[in-house]
């Protein structure tokens, strides 16, 4: 035990590692928000809702069929995505040609319609689903305990941003995905099915959404407002880093995470707003966000 | 000066524009004037409070085209200033609306110079951000109340003369301060200023390429919003004797955008029509808990992919005229 400006060590970096762990969250569901708002100029509004139907998707898995935590791992996120599909086919494909309001009009009133099918079922309160076995259980550091399940939540959410970068910038598919971001029809003239690429892309989007939504799980309990109001703090995440940029998303969700950790050690009262607070201190001096490319 | 040159065409069709939307404004009035004695009156005035929010809402996107989703951060911020004033200084409601709607206006300055600081998209998240902030902010605030609210707000007498207690005299009051809030707004779309804004909505590089300060008019048209919005949830907070946690969450803000998409965007009644169609849904709905909510988004879906005009929108459409 030593001490960190007046702080115990163990508060700290139990702080600093929540922190890492609403960072993880905040990068997964930032970079789907970004991926999807690059080809489909929509702000996914649903995005909150996904990610509480991939935790649920977890929780009936678990109770209903017997799958457990691994294979909801790649199960839900499937499963949810298909969803995803289905919502771009049904309803957003309809939207390419008009004002980008009307999408997130159309995206919010779905993200009542879920988190109001769920609280109808499984009622406001939270239900716990429990950690898997082989990440049961922690390791002490020396200066702090660090419990096996969250640090694997950091390395697989380290992992999945940059795998979802490494495809978007480094490989082919990538490219035409920023091709017809840029000019859609262009793209199209080279024989390529832009219209089939927007929606495979919503339903990655909202794949990642779910995935975060499995790892949240044992985390937080699975209810059906939890993702609501962390939308609204990765909103603000993504006016702070801007939308242009994949790895700016990344290290934006990540740092905010780590910031209201500290806030959390240092003045408790401001934990819930900093990010909020930041946010507006950036669009006082670059209001383009830090990682953006014009308004 | 720009009236004077109007050939005969456009002076006929102002003509046509003006017939029919007094004539609206003539059977809004006398259904305002027979609710009370069909309807229960505490509804009504609710009703009429979300029906000035909504419209304050509409002067943002239907005029010039920004989406706010944080109108709560006004409505419920005035409303807690006006419950606190009138309940713990004993303030006369005149001046605890006051103090409620300045409360509404300096905080529009503050959000609405953040927001237009970033366009379409950014400016509904940033809206909705800040509105979040200040929601945590009531949560924690001692004088808020935290999660009881401030209840048992006196409504006092207005001028020192007529005793708001009484259900009549009070009714009177809301409806006398909403309709001038109505007229005040449909003064402001049709003046030099408010047709700057359609400008802006319709084509903002070319307004500035005018030589207007966009900005400058959007800011404006942000705090008109704000304060007239934090007018009705000053009025709401007396009407209710209570401010609470429900006024400033982010649901009420969505509550505001739904009532004016269902009534019809950028329409001048379309806001009321809507208010009162979602305030008596929640109403007659409340029985059957969350499924206000299912339908509420299911509205929502279907305006934006069947009717986006809204209810006063289409008939407008189908009349040819201007409601």
């Amino acid at each position: 035990m030593f001490e960190i400006f007046g702080i115990p060590s163990q508060a700290l970096f139990g702080q600093l590692l929540l922190g890492l762990i609403n960072g993880s969250f905040y990068a997964l569901l930032s970079l789907g928000l970004a991926v999807i708002f690059g080809m489909l100029n929509i702000i996914n509004f649903t995005h909150g809702a996904q990610y509480m139907m991939g935790a649920f998707a977890a929780y009936l898995l678990l109770h209903h069929l017997g799958i457990g935590y691994w294979e909801a791992l790649v199960v839900a996120p499937i499963v949810i995505g298909a969803t995803g599909v289905v919502i771009e086919r049904l309803f957003l494909q309809h939207l390419r040609k008009l004002d980008p309001l009307y999408g997130l009009l159309l995206t919010f009133g779905l993200a009542l319609v879920i988190e109001g099918l769920f609280r109808n079922y499984y009622g406001s309160s939270g239900l716990p689903y429990q950690v898997p076995e082989a990440l049961q259980g922690g390791r002490n550091l020396g200066f702090m305990f660090l419990p096996n399940y969250r640090a694997w939540v950091i390395v697989l959410s380290l992992a999945v941003c940059f795998a979802t970068w490494f495809a978007i910038e480094r490989t082919r598919l990538g490219s035409y995905l920023r091709a017809a971001t840029e000019n859609p029809v262009l793209v199209r003239a080279f024989g390529i099915n832009v219209p089939r690429m927007v929606t495979l892309t919503y339903g990655f989007g909202v794949g990642l959404a779910a995935l975060a939504g499995v790892m949240a799980a044992p985390i937080y309990n699975v209810s059906p407002q939890m993702g609501s109001d962390l939308i609204i703090v990765v909103f603000a995440v993504v006016v702070i880093g801007g939308m242009g940029s994949i790895m700016g998303a990344i290290f934006t969700g990540f740092a905010l995470g780590i910031v209201e950790g500290l806030t959390k050690v240092f003045y408790p009262e401001a934990s819930n707003t900093v990010i909020f607070v930041i946010m507006a201190i950036v669009l006082l001096i670059r209001p383009a966000g830090l990682f953006g490319r014009g308004a | 000066m720009m009236e004077r040159v109007l050939d005969a065409s456009v002076q006929a069709r102002r003509r046509d524009r003006d017939v029919s939307l007094g004539a609206a404004f003539v059977v809004m009035v006398a259904f305002f004037i027979i609710g009370p004695f069909v309807v229960y009156p505490v509804f009504l005035m609710k009703a009429l409070c979300f029906a000035l929010f909504a419209c304050a809402f509409n002067l943002l996107i239907g005029y010039v085209g920004l989406i706010s989703f944080g109108h709560a951060l006004f409505f419920g911020w005035a409303s807690y200033l006006t419950a606190y004033a009138a309940k713990t200084w004993g303030l006369p409601p005149e001046l605890a609306i006051g103090i409620g709607t300045a409360t509404a206006a300096v905080l529009g300055v503050i959000a609405g110079g953040l927001a237009i600081r970033r366009q379409g998209i950014y400016f509904a998240m940033i809206t909705l951000a800040l509105s979040q902030m200040m929601y945590f902010f009531a949560l924690q605030a001692k004088f808020t109340g935290g999660e009881d609210g401030i209840q048992g707000v006196p409504r006092g007498r207005l001028f020192g003369v007529f005793n708001l207690a009484n259900e009549g005299t009070m009714y009177v009051f809301v409806l006398v301060v909403v309709l001038a809030g109505f007229l005040l707004i449909y003064r402001i779309i049709n003046s030099p200023f408010g047709e700057v804004l359609k400008a802006i909505r319709e084509n903002e590089q070319r307004t500035i390429s005018l030589g207007y300060n966009t900005e400058r008019y959007k800011l404006v048209a942000f705090v008109l919003s704000a304060t007239l919005a934090g007018l009705a949830g000053s009025l709401n907070s007396l009407v209710f004797q209570l401010a609470s946690l429900t006024d400033v969450h982010w649901t009420m803000s969505g509550d505001v955008v739904l009532m004016t998409l269902l009534g019809g965007l950028g329409t001048v009644f379309g806001p009321v029509v809507g208010a009162f169609l979602v305030i008596a849904m929640q109403n007659y709905l409340a029985p059957f808990g969350q499924w206000v909510l299912v339908i509420q988004g299911a509205i929502f879906v279907v305006c934006v992919l069947l009717f986006r005009r809204g209810i006063v929108g289409e008939i407008a459409h189908l009349l040819r005229v201007q409601l």
